[in-house]
C-alpha cells in the first residue's frame, strides 16, 4: 500500500538546524515535528485548528501545525517549543509561566508559549487586550487564562524594552 | 489523512493545465486552513493537491492605483487586516480579515480561500459585496471578472468552474466620502465562526449598503437609496421600516448547530441598527 503514497525531500531550518529529509505528501507538518523529528513538544489534540495546541512559528509567524503539509515548509524555517529554551535554561517566559501559575496539566502550554513568543516578538509591550486576542487561538481547558495573561505582561515589563 | 498527490506549479499556465486535466479531481491549496481539514475528515477526496504557492503570477500582496485596490487571492488576513490603504479606504474589510479565526489561522488563510470555500458564513465576502469587489479569474478560456455580487451561489459553491483560480480581487476606491464597518456575532469572544456577519456602508450621497451572512445560503447585498438609512436626523421607526424589508430576504437554516432561525433573526436586526449608526458616525468623522 505504501507504494501508492508519493513522497518528496524536503530542506527545512528547525530551531536553528538544517534538517533535510524525505516526507509523505499527505502528512502534516505536526505529523513530521513529532514522529520524523521526535520533537513532541507540539501537540496533536484537536486537528481542526481550534486548539492552538500544535503551535510553531513558520518563517516568523505563527501557524497550526496540524494545518500545514509538511511539504509546504519546504525551504521554511520553523521555531518549536523545543526552540526557545537555550543550553538547558528556560527563556524568561517560560521561566515566567511557571511562576505565575500558569502551567497546571501542561498540555496546552508548549502552543500557549509559542503564541506568547510570537506575541511578544511583534509586540514587545501588548496590553491586556493584545494579549487576550494574541493568544485567543490557544485553549486551555484547566482555565488558566489569567495566569498565562499575567505570565506574558509581566514577561514584557521585565524585559524593559 | 488519506493520501493524495501533490503538485506545486510554477507556473500559472501549468496551474491551470493540472486543474484542466483533472476536474473535481483536483483541488487548490494556498492557505489550507479549510481544505486540510476537509482532506483529514473525508469531505474533500482530491487525487491531486495543488498548491498554488510557488507560482509568481499568484504571489500575495496587495497594490493600489488612483482608483483601484488589486488583493491578489494569496494574500494572507493578517496582511490585510495591518495594510495602510485597505484599513484607510476599506476599513470593514480589515475589520472582517482581523476576526477570522484566530492569530494562527488569519497568518495562513488566504482571501481567496475564504470567499472560493463560499462559507454563507464567511467573513470576508460581506465587506467585498458593500465595496462592490470583482474578482478576477483565470480559466482554460483566458481571464475572466466577476462581479462579487454573481459570485456567491450557494454554500461552498461559487461562479467558479472546478477548472479556475481566483487571482485577485480588485476594490473600486469609492470618489465619495464613506463611512463602513464590519459586525458580527459569535458564540464566544475570540476564536469562532460567525453566527451573523454584517458590513454597512454609507456614503455622501445618503446611499447605503448592507450585507449580511450566515443567515441563508449565500451573503446577500442590499442597496438602499432613500436617504432615510444614512440619514443621521432620520427616526428610528422610520429605519426600522426599511431595515425589516431589508432583512425580510433572510432564510436561517433550522439545522445550524451554532444559532437557533430565531436568534440568528433577531440579532440581524440588532447588528443591522448597528451597523447603521456607526457606518453613520465614521462617516462624520473628518
Amino acid at each position: 500500500m505504501n507504494d501508492d503514497v508519493q513522497r518528496l525531500p524536503i530542506s527545512v531550518t528547525v530551531n536553528g538546524d538544517e534538517r533535510v529529509l524525505e516526507v509523505a505528501v499527505h502528512h502534516t507538518l505536526l505529523d513530521v515535528l513529532r514522529d520524523d523529528l521526535a520533537l513532541t513538544g507540539s501537540k496533536e489534540c484537536c486537528l481542526v485548528g481550534e486548539c492552538g495546541a500544535c503551535t510553531v512559528i513558520l518563517d516568523g509567524r505563527t501557524v497550526d501545525a496540524c494545518l500545514v503539509l509538511a511539504v509546504e515548509a519546504d525551504g521554511t524555517s520553523l521555531t518549536t517549543i523545543e526552540g526557545l529554551a537555550s543550553e538547558g535554561r528556560l527563556s524568561p517566559l517560560q521561566a515566567a509561566f511557571l511562576d505565575h501559575g500558569g502551567v497546571q496539566c501542561g498540555f496546552c502550554i508548549p502552543g500557549q508559549v509559542v503564541s506568547a513568543h510570537a506575541l511578544l516578538q511583534d509586540n514587545p509591550h501588548p496590553t491586556r487586550a493584545d494579549v487576550d486576542e494574541g493568544i485567543a487561538g490557544n485553549l486551555c481547558r484547566c482555565g488558566c487564562y489569567e495566569q498565562i495573561a499575567e505570565a506574558i505582561l509581566r514577561t514584557a515589563e521585565a524585559s524593559g524594552r | 489523512m488519506r493520501a493524495f498527490s501533490y503538485e506545486r506549479p510554477e507556473t500559472l499556465a501549468d496551474a491551470l493545465a493540472l486543474l484542466a486535466a483533472n476536474g473535481r479531481d483536483a483541488r487548490p491549496l494556498v492557505g489550507g486552513t479549510d481544505l486540510i481539514i476537509r482532506l483529514r475528515d473525508g469531505t474533500a477526496r482530491p487525487r491531486i493537491v495543488v498548491d498554488l504557492k510557488r507560482i509568481p503570477e499568484l504571489r500575495p500582496g496587495i497594490e493600489t492605483t488612483t482608483d483601484l485596490l488589486t488583493i491578489g487571492a494569496t494574500t494572507a488576513m493578517t496582511d490585510i487586516a495591518a495594510h495602510a490603504l485597505v484599513r484607510q479606504r476599506f476599513l470593514a474589510l480589515a475589520e472582517a480579515a482581523a476576526v477570522v479565526g484566530s492569530v494562527q489561522i488569519r497568518n495562513r488563510a488566504s482571501l481567496g480561500g475564504n470567499i472560493c470555500n463560499a462559507s454563507p458564513a464567511a467573513d470576508t465576502a460581506t465587506p467585498l459585496l458593500i465595496y462592490e469587489a470583482v474578482v478576477i479569474v483565470a480559466g482554460p478560456g483566458g481571464t475572466r471578472r466577476i462581479p462579487i455580487r454573481d459570485f456567491f451561489i450557494r454554500s461552498g459553491e461559487t461562479a467558479l468552474r472546478p477548472e479556475d483560480l481566483a487571482l485577485s480581487i480588485e476594490l473600486p476606491i469609492p470618489g465619495h466620502r464613506t463611512g463602513s464597518v464590519h459586525l458580527r456575532r459569535t458564540r464566544r469572544r475570540g476564536h469562532d465562526l460567525a453566527s451573523v456577519t454584517m458590513s454597512c456602508l454609507v456614503d455622501d450621497r445618503g446611499i447605503t449598503r448592507l450585507a449580511f451572512g450566515s443567515v441563508g445560503p449565500r451573503p446577500i447585498l442590499v442597496e438602499e437609496t432613500t436617504g432615510v438609512l444614512a440619514d443621521p436626523g432620520a427616526t428610528d421607526g422610520a429605519k426600522a421600516a426599511l431595515l425589516e424589508t431589508i432583512f425580510s430576504s433572510a432564510t436561517p437554516s433550522q439545522g445550524s448547530m451554532r444559532a437557533s432561525p430565531e436568534y440568528r433573526l433577531a440579532m440581524l436586526r440588532v447588528l443591522g441598527r448597528r451597523a447603521v449608526a456607526i457606518a453613520i458616525d465614521r462617516l462624520a468623522q473628518p
